[in-house]
């Protein structure tokens, strides 16, 4: 006979959504940089803006309060509503 | 039939194996004849011959009347039960029956037996079968033929030891830990961020090995660990070592049988092995954190697979853990503590506090680097044969914790980037300052361990909050 038990999980049905496509240029897009607060995360941030705006990108820069927590939901929002798209600088 | 269904009348439960059931069959018979009766068989539809007995060898009319001893008599009226007696007492059957005299010949009194449904195991089983509303998780039906704890394995839903198939029986079981309502939502568990129930907290506990005495504690330890302080979310996704470590405090320890002597961090106790790690299933079912996946960890440690244990709050030196936190002894609580360990702490000469606490203030120096100092908590594990020094000299847990810091307060520039040829340091804007290698309040002494052997250990910390990392939490075990 088979077991019935009960299942442990979340029982969570996450929804698949489409990624959005990938920009055949960056011309007039609005790119956010989000820095994680780790260490030198803004070494890679700061050439790459640099990089970008030379070429006229529009860059807005953002930084978590700490590495050691999901960003404050607010600035999620703020980076959805400003921006194309964005760069995590996640490293140490 | 349903419980709604009793027919009116007089409702007799009996089984063949109870000598007072045996024993009152001739009254059973009499009744039958002059009054409405229905008689339930518990284990032989046969007995008692001459009364027409309903078989209930599945037990359901049983356990929808609540019976708990045989023979039991209901009087039913319009299908509600309106008086009911237990074994026999012939004035309370004359009485319910209306029928007298009974049992002409038989003893006064007789105390009835225990009724099938209260078998050991039996309550839950039951209720597994006719009261399955009461759980609200999905149900999962392993294959025909396939292995129950591979199948767990196969579905995701251990940490790489086997598990114990979370039945509905089973999980019944672990609820009668509680008196919370399984439906209760604990806490909302990172990194899903899913809403945790009583009773999901139950199946991971079966999972996990716990008796149902031990749930109360699992269902405090995660109500902490998912408070906004002690931010399981970071903790569960730093490429750091660390883990929830649990200590209990207050009666409970004693009750459940934890483990604060001999071993006390090491395997070998139910209740200590399997709280632990019934946190870190909820963690990773419920909340879906899985290493390589939100968690992150390099290297991990092996208590991540749970740690907890008890505070040997007998004969400890110093007040319990909880009560230094702001609750009373006899409340029971527990301690959660964002960290791994233990590192040995090695003293075996010294017989002042003086010397002992300078051995502590050594080891304790180069907790997370020896030129960082403010952002890293620990917690000293003090068994017996160290704590006795200190508790011959009188010293408090808040003296300790000053010593150390006092031998550990050195001008930043001592613990700056580069200092002793190692990169890691505070910044320069402490150079000048005088800095203590622990915040206040973040180095704990905790009294446990077997009675023999000088040693202490060390258990230290993932960020704290100077860092955005973690808080410790205490939190109350309620039944």
């Amino acid at each position: 006979m088979s077991l019935e038990v009960l299942d442990p999980t979340g029982e969570l049905q996450p929804a698949t959504r489409q990624r959005v496509a990938r920009p055949s240029s960056l011309e007039g897009k609005r790119v956010a940089m989000l820095d994680i607060s780790k260490p030198r995360g803004d070494v890679f941030l700061d050439r790459l803006e640099e990089l970008l705006t030379a070429r006229g990108v529009r860059v807005d820069r953002f930084r978590k309060p700490t590495f050691a927590r999901p960003a404050p939901r607010a600035m999620m929002e703020e980076i959805l509503g400003k921006s194309d798209l964005m760069v995590e600088a996640l490293a140490d | 039939m349903s419980a709604s269904a009793l027919p009116d009348g007089i409702v007799a439960f009996v089984k063949r194996d109870c000598p007072t059931c045996v024993m009152v069959v001739p009254v059973l018979a009499e009744l039958k004849e002059s009054i409405a009766l229905t008689v339930y068989s518990q284990d032989d539809p046969t007995f008692p011959q001459g009364t027409g007995p309903v078989d209930d060898t599945e037990l359901e009319h049983s356990y929808r009347q609540g019976v708990e001893i045989v023979p039991t008599l209901l009087r039913v009226r319009d299908g509600r039960v309106v008086g009911s007696l237990q074994g026999w007492l012939r004035p309370q059957w004359e009485e319910l029956t209306g029928v007298r005299p009974l049992g002409a010949g038989l003893p006064e009194y007789r105390a009835g037996c225990g009724s099938l449904t209260v078998e050991p195991g039996m309550p839950e089983r039951l209720a597994a079968r006719f009261d399955r509303g009461r759980l609200a998780s999905r149900r999962v039906m392993f294959g025909t033929g396939e292995d129950e704890f591979e199948a767990a394995y196969a579905r995701g839903w251990s940490d790489g030891l086997p598990v114990i198939p979370p039945t509905p029986e089973r999980v019944l079981r672990m609820l009668s830990g509680t008196s919370r309502n399984p439906s209760d939502v604990v806490a909302v568990v990172p990194p899903d961020l899913v809403e945790c129930t009583v009773e999901k907290v139950a199946v991971n506990a079966v999972l996990a090995g716990c008796l149902p005495e031990h749930l109360p504690v699992v269902l405090a330890a995660l109500e902490g660990a998912c408070s906004d302080e002690f931010n399981m979310h970071g903790l569960l996704a730093t490429t750091f070592f660390s883990g929830p470590v649990l200590i209990v405090n207050g009666p409970i320890a004693n009750e459940i049988g934890m483990n604060s002597g001999v071993n006390v961090l090491g395997q070998g106790n139910r209740a200590n092995l399997s709280i632990g790690r019934a946190l870190q299933l909820v963690i990773r079912n419920v909340g879906g954190g899985k290493p390589g996946g939100v968690d992150r960890a390099a290297l991990g440690s092996p208590s991540k697979l749970g740690f907890c244990f008890a505070e040997r709050e007998d004969d400890s030196p110093w007040e319990p853990l909880h009560v230094e936190r702001g609750l009373r002894p006899e409340q029971s609580a527990v301690t959660l503590f964002a960290g791994q360990g233990p590192a040995p702490i090695v003293d075996q000469l010294a017989r002042t506090p003086e010397e002992l606490i300078s051995t502590f203030a050594g080891c304790l120096d180069a907790v997370a680097n020896p030129n960082l100092a403010l952002g890293f908590d620990a917690i000293v594990v003090v068994p017996p044969d160290h704590a006795r020094i200190f508790r011959e000299a009188g010293w408090t847990k808040a003296r300790m914790a000053e010593e150390v810091n006092r031998r550990l307060t050195r001008p930043g520039r001592e613990r700056g980037r580069g200092a002793h040829g190692i990169a890691e340091g505070l910044p320069d804007a402490l150079a000048g300052a005088d800095v203590p290698k622990f915040r206040p309040g973040g180095l704990y002494f905790v009294h446990a361990g077997g009675n023999a052997g000088m040693f202490s250990g060390i258990l230290t910390s993932w960020v704290n909050p100077n860092g955005g990392g973690s808080n410790p939490v205490t939190v109350e075990i309620r039944k």
